[in-house]
């Protein structure tokens, strides 16, 4: 499992790589940690001509808080994640998803971005940023645009992100008031794929539902976001019946496969029982937080 | 293309194609076979070195990628002829069978031990949760680990109150 | 280096292990760390189908990619008489394909280049022509109208079926049926895993071209008997052929065949005169060497009104693969499946068992098997505890009451074995004792009664090792005995080399342990050879948990055979008469006058400078061992469960072990091994799977679907002991390092059984996964 032969360029600039891309972005990947894409070259499942090492990019690796929102930066890694501060302090369920994801080994090297970009419907960051409505910058040589994040998924491994750009941070709207969230995932050991997840962040006006996310991991073509899920429960209290019948809308909302990992119907059933663990987790977690 | 790296210590000069992987650059290129392929998938971590201290899996990283930048491997772990901590550890706890997984349960213990000097049983396990073995069930292995942290700490003890170097 | 190198290292003494240094340090040896002189590299191509026929086969592109020194197909291997080979069960086996593929990850065809990275380029460019054929994937498949014929190049082969193998009584035990009092059975499926030792095969073959001889480093658990094998298929003289087999990362039996890639690897450094490395990807391991278990078992368990168990029927139907591989004794067909009534006293039983080809790697005994004793032991532990829960019996009581009694042995089973010793209700008590089961039963109703899904579980194995009596145990004809060579240096310290072959388990440490206890000399001053079949005695290597009865008993015997020569070396020194002397480990003293003494190592300086006259000098011996019995070692293991009912996980709250291995020459390696196979036996149990879609397709070929327990997974184990010597061991020692993989994946089951029995459930087949789990609670209307 040697990789097929590539080019390789590793700019020291933003306007290099960009540069790059926009003469040989469709014969090449852009890659990051590199835990994502070299497993897959390795196999040459992937034998792109040219590998774009952006790694070296300075300034990018970054995680704070900016204007209402967090910025996190292309080349931030999953173990950055882990041991911020900041996002402990401000988005707690980030950092309980991190911890679900692969392993400690691969967390020290893989990023949120080049994750979220890999668009892996088995993904954990996938589902946390439909769950906080997050957006991604994207940046070209012609310029900069912004993908909301439940417009960034298309399919297995496919974005709306084009051949030339690249993403060059994460922003993540802040809650206001008090908010509490969780990722629930069911794996069979770790550093395996979810066999379901479900991110859940909600955020509080008084006892009612202001904001609700539910994201769903590795139950779709796509990670999902479970819209008629998050309406139901805007404007109510999360009693047992609310919670209920939101967890019965996601799981409807997920269209898994049956696999190795179980049935369509384990699966749907899962993501039923973890929606309503995740939603009663973020009610106990809203209620500690100082107003 | 050409690519310099420390390496346990040295800098080490090479000339590769992109696409060799960081393990197989240091076992053939630099004769460093210390460090092990145990699987294709990212899964095993028997390739496990410390890239500026922290473990990552070698058979997950180009060559390339790692210029400039300081690896260790099993082989730089002693202390010049001596063994370091972690190793008597695995020593004295029977904490290797077969050896395979060795080097990299080391090299992340040693690297587990440098944040958190006393670490509990779960700790470890979760440290080292990214590295499988085969034969010892790992209870050796967290034994082991905690073997080196008390000696490490007892030597500290010791140099603080002896005013050793 | 060690904290226990003031220690004489004698049987018992948990000194710490002497082979440590090199891989502390990363300097251990194995296949892939050695580089030859003009090496070359391989790397095979191999099906992507399960059943096809070869249409054609283009090389050309592949030939002409830089790097490339040879292409070689079954067609060039049919050339030199070696595109087949023996298996070790009497079959033949494809070395490349010719015909036809006959599963997915089939040797097709082998690329040789200056670099690895070459030989994976050019092997992409090899164009195989494939007529798809529809694939077999189960013995029912294989069975059926119809099926697709695997084996139409076997001469007189007219169906799927390989053989048929008989044990015990049929008509006893039918009449022992006629008249019992209540018949359970169970029908299981132990499905196929895979030893996946960390370290893949591979080998490096250089055959010098000027002098002919043939140098292989290969992983390989048994070098001899590979070295003789080699002999008879390609032709060159055994003499000439030199297998060495240097640092093993771990083997579990998987390290036991004869691979195509060692052949393909050897025929072309032959053609080529240069060497040639092979090694494989975990893919190519998982995919095509030698896998484990895939038996489809019904047992059928007869009993008295009172519990007491009356007779045993077991049918087996076994899934062998495309070719009849198992690496087994010739005489076994089902390996020593017969074992099957385990710790019990059960006056009679009958055994049936059918093996078929399906399109899937051949192999079936690995993996800490014992030779089918896991599977044996699996099938009557599980057949005990349902048994237990059908008559309302306590299953800790059912299985005490009928054990084979300590005062029984040795003790004849319905099937023919002899068992040397064994006391199972000690070891069953310490285990209930340590699990504080009484307190614990009373725990788990309370927490039934509100609503959580917990149980106990408990399996009692007896399994059987240390093949074997040459005049039953046999492969391809080479009894199995094993052998040890002792060599004294003048200045006291010694070389030992075995016919066995570590791959973790320690050798170098515990057998220069036996010399030290049985020749006094300390364990630091004897080094342990092994794996070099130039410089080691002939043996029949290590699996099956055989080293420490057949080798371990050749070592006592050889250190005995010199120590008896010492005897005469020091009664000369002394001027004594042989018969006055006392021998205390270590030295020989004077009766009566203790300090008149001589050491073994001034005996051992006098072998080469002062000899009685007439006496040959030297001191040194050879040993090859034929074992009378078997040893059968034996213990209990129980384990504590929790499942979430909304998800069907499992969570093992406890594992208590307490294994009785006779006599533990270094109690600290045995404990190792017993964690590492527990640790397997959990793997097994709950997350480890090879399986096949309708076109055969494996799907378990890789780390991410194949997956092995790691530290977060790993239940916490509680070990316990007893110990009851084998009574025909030199040194009362039985092998252990198979039984925690023999008798924990029962346990683990009987676990989950115990605990989803209140809604009715009565079986469920490994891996019990979390699926379904919840699926056979869903079934029973349970849910979150």
């Amino acid at each position: 499992m040697v990789p097929a032969a590539f080019d390789y360029r590793a700019p020291s600039t933003l306007e290099e790589a960009l540069s790059i891309l926009k003469q040989r972005g469709d014969d090449a990947k852009v890659m990051a940690g590199g835990q994502s894409l070299i497993p897959l070259l390795k196999l040459r499942f992937s034998q792109p001509a040219l590998v774009v090492d952006i790694g070296r990019l300075p300034g990018m690796a970054d995680i704070k808080r900016e204007n209402g929102h967090v910025r996190i930066g292309a080349l931030a890694r999953h173990v950055d994640a882990e041991q911020s501060k900041e996002l402990a302090k401000l988005l707690p369920m980030m950092v309980e998803a991190v911890h679900w994801i692969a392993d400690p080994l691969v967390r020290n090297r893989g990023t949120v971005a080049g994750s979220i970009c890999h668009a892996d419907p088995s993904g954990d960051w996938g589902s946390v940023m439909l769950a906080l409505d997050a957006e991604l910058v994207a940046r070209s040589s012609s310029g900069e645009r912004v993908i909301r994040a439940d417009s960034f998924f298309q399919g297995p491994f496919t974005t709306t992100l084009r051949p030339d750009e690249i993403v060059t941070e994460i922003r993540i709207p802040l809650p206001s008031g008090r908010a509490g969230g969780s990722y629930h995932k069911l794996e069979r050991k770790v550093g395996d794929f979810a066999t379901v997840a479900v991110a859940v962040q909600v955020e509080f006006d008084g006892h009612k539902v202001k904001k609700a996310g539910i994201g769903l991991t590795a139950v779709g073509a796509t990670n999902i976001k479970a819209t008629q899920a998050e309406k139901a429960l805007v404007g109510h209290e999360l009693k047992d019946d609310v919670i209920a019948e939101a967890a019965r809308l996601a799981a409807a909302a997920a269209e898994p496969k049956d696999d190795n990992r179980g049935t369509a119907a384990y699966k749907k059933d899962v993501v039923r029982v973890f929606v309503q663990r995740g939603l009663k987790a973020a009610l106990a977690r809203a209620q500690e937080v100082k107003a | 293309m050409k690519v310099t790296m420390r390496v346990n210590g040295t800098e080490r000069s090479g000339n590769v194609e992109p696409r060799v992987l960081l393990v197989d650059y240091l076992r053939s290129n630099l004769a460093l076979t210390g460090t092990h392929v145990g699987c294709d998938t990212s899964s095993c971590g028997a390739c496990t070195v410390l890239l500026d201290g922290e473990p990552v899996k070698s058979c997950t990283l180009l060559a390339v990628q790692v210029e400039g930048r300081e690896i260790k491997t099993v082989e730089g772990i002693a202390q010049g002829g001596a063994l370091a901590p972690i190793q008597v550890g695995f020593h004295e706890e029977h904490g290797l069978q077969c050896g395979f997984c060795t080097p990299g349960m080391m090299l992340v213990g040693a690297a587990l031990l440098e944040r958190n000097p006393n670490p509990t049983d779960d700790e470890i396990r979760w440290a080292i949760s990214g590295n499988i073995c085969r034969c010892t069930g790992y209870v050796n292995i967290v034994k082991a680990v905690q073997h080196a942290a008390k000696l490490t700490s007892g030597k500290e003890a010791a140099a603080v109150a002896g005013g050793t170097e | 280096m060690s904290s226990t190198m003031h220690m004489h290292g004698g049987i018992g003494e948990s000194i710490k292990r002497k082979e440590d240094a090199r891989f502390l340090r990363g300097k251990g040896n194995y296949v892939d760390d050695f580089v030859l002189p003009n090496m070359s590299h391989m790397a095979i191509l191999r099906s992507p189908h399960a059943h096809a026929r070869i249409k054609s086969i283009d090389t050309a592109a592949a030939s002409a990619k830089p790097g490339v020194i040879a292409v070689v197909t079954g067609e060039l291997m049919a050339q030199h008489k070696l595109a087949w080979m023996p298996t070790m069960s009497g079959d033949t086996q494809a070395v490349l394909a010719t015909d036809k593929v006959r599963f997915q990850g089939q040797e097709v065809a082998a690329v040789i280049a200056e670099t690895k990275a070459q030989a994976e380029d050019a092997r992409d460019l090899i164009m195989v022509d494939y007529e798809i054929l529809a694939a077999v994937t189960s013995p029912d498949g294989a069975k059926a109208e119809g099926a697709a014929l695997i084996r139409d190049d076997k001469e007189g082969q007219k169906d799927n079926h390989i053989y048929h193998w008989e044990s015990g009584d049929q008509a006893t035990t039918q009449a022992a049926f006629a008249k019992a009092h209540k018949v359970v059975r169970l029908h299981t499926f132990y499905p196929r895993c895979h030893p996946a030792p960390l370290e893949t095969c591979g080998c490096i073959a250089d055959v010098n071209p000027v002098t002919g001889k043939a140098t292989i480093y290969m992983t390989s658990q048994a070098p001899h008997a590979i070295r003789t094998v080699f002999a008879l298929v390609t032709g060159l003289p055994e003499q000439q052929i030199r297998i060495i087999s240097p640092d093993l990362g771990g083997g579990f039996g998987n390290k036991v065949p004869v691979y195509p890639g060692y052949v393909v690897a050897t025929a072309a450094s032959l053609l080529l005169g240069r060497p040639v490395k092979w090694i494989e990807d975990r893919n190519e391991n998982l995919i095509s060497t030698g896998f484990a278990r895939d038996y489809h078992m019904t047992g059928d368990l007869a009993v008295d009104k009172d519990g007491k168990m009356l007779a045993l029927r077991v049918h087996l139907d076994s899934d062998n693969g495309a070719f009849f591989a198992d690496a087994q004794p010739s005489k076994f067909k089902a390996g020593l499946f017969h074992i099957v009534t385990g710790s019990y006293d059960i006056p009679t039983a009958h055994v049936t068992a059918d093996g078929y080809y399906t399109n899937k790697a051949p192999g079936g005994v690995a993996y800490r098997c014992s030779f089918r004793v896991t599977e044996a032991s699996y099938l009557i532990e599980r057949l005990v505890s349902n048994a237990a829960f059908e008559l309302g019996m306590d299953q800790a009581e059912f299985r005490k009451k009928n054990f084979i009694q300590p005062e029984q042995f040795p003790y004849t089973s319905a099937t023919g074995w002899v068992y040397d010793s064994g006391d199972y209700p000690k070891a069953m008590d310490v285990a209930l004792d340590k699990l504080g089961y009484d307190e614990l039963k009373k725990d788990v109703q309370a927490r039934r009664k509100k609503g959580e899904v917990t149980g106990i579980g408990i399996a009692s194995f007896t399994e059987v090792v240390g093949a074997g009596h040459g005049a039953e145990f046999d492969i391809l004809g080479l009894r199995m005995f094993d052998s040890a060579e002792l060599r004294v240096h003048p200045t006291g310290k010694a070389i030992l080399k075995l016919g066995v072959k570590s791959q973790g388990q320690g050798h170098e440490t515990t057998f220069a342990q036996i010399v030290a206890e049985e020749l006094g000399i300390p364990a630091q001053d004897v080094i342990v050879e092994e794996g070099d079949t130039d410089h080691t005695p002939y043996g029949l290597g290590t699996y099956a948990s055989r080293s420490t009865p057949v080798a371990g008993a050749a070592t006592a015997m050889v250190s005995r055979k010199l120590r008896e020569k010492a005897r005469k070396l020091a009664a000369h020194l002394l001027e004594a008469a042989e018969e006055d002397l006392v021998w205390e480990r270590g030295k020989f003293y004077v009766k009566g006058s203790p300090e008149r003494s001589k050491t073994i190592q001034e005996a051992a300086f006098a072998a080469y400078t002062n000899l009685p006259e007439g006496m040959e000098p030297g001191l040194e011996g050879v040993t090859y061992y034929d074992p009378p019995n078997m040893t059968f070692p034996f213990g209990t293991y129980a384990v504590v469960v929790d499942i979430d009912k909304g998800t069907g996980q499992v969570k093992v709250k406890r594992m208590v072990a307490v294994d009785d291995c006779g006599v533990r020459i270094n109690p600290m390696i045995v404990e190792g091994q017993i964690q590492g196979g527990l640790t397997e036996g959990y793997g097994i149990a709950f997350m480890q799977l090879i399986t096949f879609d309708a076109e055969g397709n494996c799907i378990g070929s890789n780390f991410m679907d194949y997956l092995i327990p790691g530290a977060w997974e790993t239940p916490k184990f509680e070990i316990g002991e007893t110990t009851t010597p084998s009574p025909h061991h030199p040194l009362g020692a039985k092998g252990v390092g198979e039984s925690p993989t023999v008798g924990s994946p029962a346990a683990y089951v009987n676990a989950v059984i115990d605990a989803l029995s209140p809604y009715g459930i009565t079986n469920i087949d490994m891996p019990v996964t979390s699926d379904k789990v919840w699926a056979a609670l869903r079934s029973k209307g349970v849910t979150e």
